[in-house]
């Protein structure tokens, strides 16, 4: 395994986005003004005037932003570990012709995930920018919340990675999505505290990995008290990030060198 | 014996490291000690055995690759070809016996050997949503090559595969015999040691077979080591120097193609035709006339030294067929012979 290996798949990722990159930077603006918009401004006019605006000591808007880049890195990461993964498996075989060469599975994957995290980098740096146009935040708040949106996103790269890695075909990539990345997106504290949730769903949200970096993207960019320790958050976030590699890796060899 | 081949002997098992058994493995294998004894072995495999599960796909196969030659495997579908040259690519483990691919043991060195390897694998692989210059770019990074090297590789090797004026076109809608082209053109990019080419012409129209057959004669030409499998036998008769014929994971016969027709064929071979569903009842007239006869579900096949003696013949038996053809052997004999069915089925 040589670091070398995985940083030229990495640039094989960006040579490939090249060619495919105008759909997903059309998302990565559109999305982010879209829902600020709407959930932010639209909705958030009525949670200030109603009892949001003493429970919350913020506005909506500002509570909204920074969660919202956490869930947008979960789909960004996810998203580029499902189809994609998918199509350099089975569809393309794109993942077949790399091992043909000195590179291998090890350098493949974390080539992989090296490139979602450039792919994260700009997604929420965009979306920083975005937040700061809104006036939801100022640009040092919303750049603070870069970094554990990364992680987030990462967190779902591996995992997501690993799951596609054993999927026969596609039909398990929408389920997912449908029964793991919407509600998550819906229930983990992203639009509204999860204290919020009837109390038996309230542990639930409480670990799933979005909680995680919602948390600690509000918190760093708005300075607000942390409801677990963010040591606790990050160690739980780079676990995943390592468990899902791990994974992955022992999948894709299973499965490719076979 | 060439250091290579030492290194090979090493790597590939303990036990043979006494050097008086050191002429053993080839004389074990007949056909490979002429140029055995010339050139080091680039690929050496005893025993060499691939597992799915229960089912064995490689069955204890032993070969030797020579430097500069065109090596081939002929079999049919399902032979275990594609098994065993994605056990010499380094991409599948061997399940048993012992492989040597330059010299390394591809379960310690695989990285190593894929640096010197070219491959052209069975189902083209290429990156559809790039053009055919980024495929060989992307490729050529892969070996660690700097752009400035690839751009001058690529350039010549558009012009060794006819693309040039492809270039920059995306790769999706090139034709069949254009993509397998550039599948090879690709495995070229790290100028390897050993191509490797799983079925090049499958699925590709007779004129597009000739190009592609006309390319790889000249990487032959050149020296460049190639490994070719192939269910076709004109193509392993065209291309190889020798070829194992290999049928359910085994290999059956191995030596250079007019070797291996002189040895299991006659030199001509007379086919007839004769009504649906009487093929047999009709041969059976036929006894005596040819040195073996075979009966296929639709025509007869007589062996012999001289079809047009053996013709005058079965019109002196009396029969008449409904068609005649009279031609020289070739590796389907072979195979017929070897296992008593035909190549493409
Ligand atoms: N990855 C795999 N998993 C399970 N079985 C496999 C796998 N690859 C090959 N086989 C089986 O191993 C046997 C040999 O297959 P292989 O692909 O090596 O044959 P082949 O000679 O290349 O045939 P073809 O001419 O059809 O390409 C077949 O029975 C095949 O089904
Ligand atoms: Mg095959």
């Amino acid at each position: 395994m040589t670091i070398a290996g995985s940083l030229r798949v990495v640039e094989a990722g960006a040579r490939v986005y090249r060619r495919t990159w105008r759909g997903s930077v059309i998302s990565t603006f559109l999305n982010p003004t879209l829902y600020l918009l709407a959930m932010g401004i639209g909705l958030g006019e009525l949670v200030d005037n109603g009892t949001g605006g003493t429970s919350l000591d913020i506005p909506y808007l500002t509570f909204l932003a920074p969660g919202l880049m956490a869930a947008a890195a979960m789909q960004t990461g996810a998203g580029d570990a499902a189809y994609p993964v998918m199509a350099g498996i089975k569809w393309r075989k794109t993942y077949e012709a790399t091992l043909a060469t000195p590179i291998g599975v090890p350098e493949l994957l974390l080539g992989h995930l090296g490139w979602v995290a450039v792919r994260l980098i700009f997604v929420t740096t965009v979306f920083a920018l975005i937040m700061t146009v809104f006036d939801a935040t100022t640009l040092t708040e919303g750049m603070s919340a870069i970094a554990p949106a990364v992680l987030t996103g990462l967190a779902f790269a591996a995992t997501v990675t690993a799951y596609t890695a054993r999927l026969k075909n596609e039909l398990g990539i929408a389920s997912m999505f449908r029964f793991a990345i919407i509600p998550m997106f819906l229930f983990s504290g992203t639009f509204f505290p999860i204290e919020q949730l009837p109390n038996y769903i309230e542990p639930l949200a409480f670990i799933t990995p979005l909680w995680h970096g919602v948390e600690l993207c509000r918190g760093l960019a708005l300075g607000q008290d942390f409801t677990v320790h963010p040591l606790v958050s990050v160690a739980y976030l780079v676990l995943l990030v390592v468990a899902g590699a791990w994974l992955a890796i022992r999948t894709l060899r299973g499965r490719l060198i076979s | 014996m060439p250091a290579i081949v030492q290194g090979a002997r090493v790597v590939c098992s303990g036990a043979r490291l006494n050097p008086d058994e050191d002429e053993l493995p080839n004389n074990l294998h007949p056909g490979t000690s002429v140029n055995g004894s010339m050139s080091s072995s680039l690929v050496e495999a005893r025993g060499l055995t691939k597992y799915f599960d229960e089912l064995v796909a490689v069955d204890g196969i032993d070969f030797d690759v020579a430097e500069g030659e065109a090596f081939g495997f002929l079999g049919p579908n399902g032979a275990g070809k594609s098994s065993t040259m994605r056990m010499i690519g380094a991409v599948s483990p061997v399940t048993a016996g012992t492989l040597a691919v330059l010299g390394m043991d591809p379960a310690v060195d695989g990285p190593k050997i894929r640096a010197r390897l070219g491959v052209v694998p069975q189902e083209d692989n290429l990156d559809q949503e790039l053009s055919v210059y980024e495929n060989l770019l992307i490729y050529g990074r892969y070996f660690g090559l700097s752009k400035n090297v690839i751009d001058e590789r690529a350039a010549e090797l558009l012009q060794f595969a006819q693309l040039e004026d492809r270039r920059d076109s995306p790769v999706e809608p090139l034709s069949g015999g254009m993509k397998r082209r550039l599948t090879i053109a690709r495995g070229l990019i790290n100028q390897p040691d050993l191509l490797l080419l799983d079925e090049p012409t499958t699925g590709l129209d007779p004129q597009a077979r000739h190009l592609l057959w006309d390319r790889l004669y000249r990487l032959k030409q050149q020296g460049v080591t190639l490994i070719i499998t192939t269910h076709y036998m004109d193509e392993a008769e065209q291309l190889c120097d020798r070829l194992v014929i290999m049928d359910k994971g085994n290999i059956a016969a191995e030596g250079a193609p007019r070797d291996l027709i002189e040895r299991y064929s006659t030199r001509e071979v007379l086919e007839l035709r004769f009504p649906v569903g009487t093929q047999a009842v009709n041969a059976a007239r036929l006894d005596g006339i040819a040195k073996k006869t075979e009966v296929l579900p639709d025509r007869v096949l007589l062996y012999t030294d001289d079809a047009d003696f053996a013709h005058t013949k079965v019109l002196e038996v009396g029969l008449i067929p409904e068609s005649t053809v009279s031609r020289r052997s070739t590796l389907e004999d072979v195979f017929l012979r070897l296992t008593g069915r035909s190549l493409v089925d």
